[in-house]
């Protein structure tokens, strides 16, 4: 997509729109597995509760995607009838949901993230996109200080949780490189007035993450080591597909149904 | 020991209509009957969110997505206001926990029952939510304060859970003809055990009298199943779905819907355990909780440590 045709800005914006909006329901649709098997009650609530969030996020950005791609079609077209390789979500989303602590570690690390990305975007030239983020920044937010929270408590609780919590970010850290990752949509949306500058907040997230982790008595990874690239162009784990075949086939088998 | 004289000042207020409060002298057996019969209903709304929770990666629309979710996570809410309820009388939730994870606490049998499509969510919506608003707006008015405010708090949100499951049954009902297929195979295999859900017949219920004397429960099983039939028998009706049972016929001397006779044996074999889904559903349960137990420790000695230092800083 990068290397073969110069996209036009209306272009640029709905894949700027697909990234978003398919980075919030691949991992909301992760988080959602974990409704009815959480550690705690009050945990599953919270879950749910993030859970909702984040589905809820994506399908305003789909359906505001439709609207500017201007075609009839609707948030469900970008959710249902597209293929592995059409998703352009980070990898950090799509991995399974492992345990509480890979859990919560992938979301602070992604709510982190979005907090710095959507503390720009809402003050974007296009209203009706700003408007929508800033709706959706109070609970990302919330999604931050709650993953944060458990990152603290878990590094700092008991052996064992300091250990699970330990080998979750070790095992994550390879898919964070990609969070700043840009090209040309990030460009022309940025040009255009309605993009993040990435890399003006790599270094407060960085320091955000790592005195998390220090405080949380757990060390912090190696920035330098070998980081996974690909996924805003297409390029996904085995483990995308399955989760999209459960999550696509009674939608696809019917497609004439209307479940709305 | 309890006196006579405990007992009859018990039963006035009672009688009198009084809602009674933790802190309130009550009969030892009164507090037993509370916590039985709260913590059953808490246990039910938390097995209850695995039916459901097993069609919400495969909702068809990601508006049916968050409508589901946001129901089982209110589930999840019903479980921790009921819980909260009945540890006013001085037992821990934990402890309510291991009585029906590992002991032989008991659970609305409905939950066993699997959800083999996507129409089976939207009826159980309309009928066991259904069902489930009929017992709990009477328990709204049990004796037991926090018992009745709790229901009455939960009325509320079931009542939202029956109008979406209801609005997506009429959908299915005029739908595509594999929608019409799926949601009368849903309501063919629901019908049955949601009448079931108010518990044996009245003739055949060991704790209602005790029950019904204390206020803890103001109807017998009996008027409350007939209470919802009535209902249901019109909203089937009004959407083309048609019940499973050839003897419904409506009295005109009773101005009530009769219905057939209901298949008993198979509700005691799901209440001994042996349902199409008792096992799974404990298993699930079990490894939640047993899955989690690390993390509720290290939420524990994390507190103690702040607390302790705390206490040093002070
Ligand atoms: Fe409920
Ligand atoms: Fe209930
Ligand atoms: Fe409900």
């Amino acid at each position: 997509m990068n290397t073969t045709k110069e996209l036009t800005v209306k272009e640029s914006k709905i894949a700027y729109l697909l990234r978003l909006a398919d980075d919030r329901l691949i991992l909301g649709q992760r988080m959602s597995e974990w409704c009815g098997h959480g550690p705690v009650l009050e945990e599953d609530l919270a879950l749910a509760n993030m859970a909702l969030d984040l589905i809820g996020h994506a399908s305003s950005l789909y359906a505001y995607a439709a609207e500017v791609e201007d075609e009839g079609r609707d948030e469900d077209h970008f959710a249902y009838f597209r293929d592995d390789y059409e998703f352009t979500n980070l990898q950090l989303c799509e991995l399974p949901k492992g345990d509480f602590a890979f859990t919560i570690a992938r979301q602070f690390l992604f709510s982190s993230f979005s907090y710095f990305q959507y503390q720009q975007l809402k003050e974007a030239k296009d209203e009706q996109f700003a408007g929508m983020i800033d709706k959706h920044f109070k609970e990302i937010k919330y999604h931050l200080r709650h993953s944060r929270d458990w990152v603290l408590k878990l590094g700092d609780g008991t052996d064992e949780s300091k250990e699970r919590m330990q080998e979750a970010f070790d095992e994550l850290w390879m898919y964070t490189g990609e969070l700043f990752y840009i090209d040309g949509v990030d460009e022309m949306m940025l040009a255009d007035g309605n993009g993040a500058d990435l890399l003006s907040f790599k270094e407060e997230w960085k320091k955000l993450v790592e005195d998390t982790l220090k405080e949380a008595t757990l060390n912090v990874p190696d920035w330098d080591q070998f980081m996974m690239t690909g996924s805003r162009t297409g390029m996904h784990t085995e483990h995308l597909g399955h989760m999209l075949a459960q999550m696509q086939f009674l939608r696809r088998s019917h497609p004439d149904a209307d479940w709305k | 020991m309890e006196t006579q004289q405990q007992l009859d000042d018990f039963q006035a207020r009672i009688d009198a209509g009084e809602k009674i409060e933790p802190k309130d002298w009550m009969p030892e057996r009164y507090r037993e009957q509370i916590i039985r019969m709260g913590s059953q209903h808490a246990h039910s709304e938390i097995v209850g969110m695995l039916p459901e929770g097993n069609w919400i990666s495969r909702a068809p629309s990601l508006k049916r997505k968050l409508v589901l979710l946001a129901k089982v996570q209110d589930e999840a809410g019903h479980g921790l206001y009921l819980y909260s309820a009945i540890e006013t009388l001085g037992v821990r939730r934990s402890e309510l926990i291991d009585q029906y994870l590992y002991g032989n606490a008991k659970y609305s049998s409905i939950f066993n029952y699997p959800t083999l499509s996507y129409a089976d969510v939207c009826v159980i919506g309309w009928l066991v939510d259904g069902a489930a608003i009929v017992n709990q707006t009477k328990l709204a008015h049990s004796s037991y304060g926090p018992y009745a405010r709790a229901n009455l708090r939960i009325c509320k949100e079931e009542s939202f859970h029956k109008k979406q499951g209801y609005e997506m049954v009429a959908k299915l009902a005029e739908g595509t003809p594999a929608q019409r297929k799926m949601v009368q195979s849903a309501v063919d295999r629901f019908w049955w055990p949601t009448l079931m859900m108010f518990g044996p017949n009245d003739s055949n219920s060991p704790n209602s009298a005790e029950l019904l004397k204390w206020q803890v429960k103001l109807n017998t099983n009996d008027e409350l199943r007939q209470h919802f039939v009535d209902r249901v028998v019109m909203e089937a009706e009004a959407v083309g779905l048609t019940l499973p049972d050839p003897d419904l016929k409506f009295n005109d001397e009773t101005g009530h819907w009769e219905f057939g006779e209901i298949p008993w044996d198979e509700f005691w074999d799901v209440v001994k355990g042996n349902g199409v889904m008792n096992r799974e559903r404990m298993k699930s349960r079990r490894k939640a909780h047993e899955d989690g137990a690390w993390v509720r420790e290290a939420a524990q000695a994390y507190a103690r440590k702040k607390n302790l230092s705390r206490e040093k800083a002070s």
